[in-house]
């Protein structure tokens, strides 16, 4: 198996970084592309953008960054948020990501997942779930959908997804620690690789989010420090989780 | 020294010209079958699905321009699909056949989770390389593998990775570098 994989999610909002509790209280952070220029060196795995404006300045925005970044960083790029149609997903890839991350959009148009598979691979396609109470929800978590995560990641890998996603948020910016049950009921259900999101308060709480399911999402963790990625890296050695040399 | 990219036409080529142009090589991507029969250098990209990938390379007539490469010894690297593109067949889109310029097969991957997504070791070079590939190659012109799959191959002009040279940071960066001096 590959090494576990430690990937920092920059939300881009009018072209800033930005982070919040339980998708609100937003605050800026940072500006993405010396933000992902400095977890890059520090040894970040891949990289996440999710673009949480939702508009159409966001997007053209976050295109923008994209393609500075792709210009400028040799690492695994994954954009996501706000990508509703095959054309916003194809602007993504054509600009420069590696893997388009798609939630609402598959949920109301599952034929998106399959379709995005078939032209670019299965490795592109990122299914994000956000789920609520294990209940998958939609448009940034104010919509429920009725749907168990369990159950919609075993339909998103049949329809072709590559990765799943999969941020709890209950737990998003708590940092409490990842929804544990959740991930390891949804990769345990799946045989695509899973990334944990949400929750991540100390080192230990992403060593334990690694031994589920070798791929976590941090963002408040690594955006407080200057040094983040390192500290990060190096105190989950400490803790024999398997992180490639950098 | 020119260095040509392949495009049949899926996904992402800009990170592989950002790549070379960071290693200051004059890079550009092309359908034009004539300058991929006679650049310094081709590169054969990883993105997209065998069968649209095979289409558009026998259609646009630069099948014919890799084959007529390969036996003027001219150096090819395929990078991720661009390598299993290279081999006889493969197992992909149901079955199809590929250029045909190394033997070999390509055969659904059977790893504990599909697509093999991250960073692996490759030996016996000693460094980990970013990999992301749901099917891998068979071929007996394998040089370096990475937990039992194969990572590179070379068999005469022809160079394939199973990883991504473009997003392996600074391994990749060394990576691509000396494979594409040494033409």
């Amino acid at each position: 198996m590959p090494f576990c994989r430690l990937i920092p999610c920059l939300d881009v909002a009018d072209g800033q970084v930005m982070k919040g509790v339980r998708f609100r209280d937003l605050r800026v952070v940072g500006e993405p592309v010396e933000l992902a220029a400095r977890y890059s060196e520090q040894g970040a795995d891949e990289l996440v953008f999710l673009d949480i404006t939702a508009t159409l300045e966001g997007r053209q925005a976050l295109l923008a960054v994209v393609e500075q970044i792709a210009d400028h960083i040799g690492i695994p790029l994954t954009v996501g948020g706000a990508l509703r149609t095959l054309a916003h997903a194809e602007a993504f890839l054509a600009a420069g990501a590696d893997k388009v991350a798609i939630n609402t959009a598959a949920v109301e148009q599952p034929t998106l997942v399959t379709e995005l598979a078939r032209r670019y691979g299965s490795q592109a396609v990122v299914v994000a779930v956000d789920a609520a109470a294990g209940e998958v929800t939609t448009h940034a978590g104010t919509r429920g959908t009725g749907m168990r995560a369990v159950d919609w990641a075993r339909e998103a890998e049949a329809r072709g997804a590559g990765e799943i996603l999969l941020t709890s948020i209950d737990a998003d910016g708590t940092k409490r620690g990842y929804d544990l049950t959740l991930t390891e009921a949804v990769a345990s259900a799946v045989t695509i690789p899973v990334i944990a999101s949400g929750g991540a308060g100390s080192i230990s709480d992403v060593a334990a989010a690694l031994r589920i399911t070798q791929a976590a999402l941090v963002a408040s963790l690594v955006h407080s420090r200057e040094d983040g990625v390192t500290w990060l890296r190096d105190g989950l050695r400490a803790q024999g989780v398997a992180l490639r040399d950098v | 020294m020119s260095v040509a990219i392949a495009n049949y036409g899926a996904g992402n080529l800009r990170s592989l010209l950002a790549a070379l142009r960071r290693l200051d090589m004059d890079a550009s991507a092309t359908q034009d079958p004539a300058v991929i029969a006679e650049a310094d250098h081709v590169i054969l990209p990883g993105v997209g699905s065998a069968a649209s990938a095979m289409a558009t390379l026998r259609h646009t007539g630069m099948e014919a321009a890799l084959h007529s490469r390969h036996a003027a010894g001219r150096p090819t690297l395929g990078i991720c699909m661009g390598m299993q593109l290279a081999v006889d067949e493969t197992e992909e889109d149901g079955g199809i056949a590929c250029l045909g310029l190394v033997r070999g097969r390509c055969i659904r991957l059977r790893a504990e989770r599909v697509p093999r997504m991250g960073w692996a070791c490759v030996e016996p070079w000693g460094e980990a390389f970013y990999f992301a590939h749901s099917y891998s190659v068979n071929s007996a012109d394998a040089v370096a593998t990475s937990e039992g799959v194969t990572a590179a191959i070379v068999a005469g002009a022809f160079t394939g990775v199973q990883f991504h040279p473009e997003k392996s940071g600074a391994a990749g960066a060394r990576f691509l570098q000396q494979c594409l001096s040494a033409a």
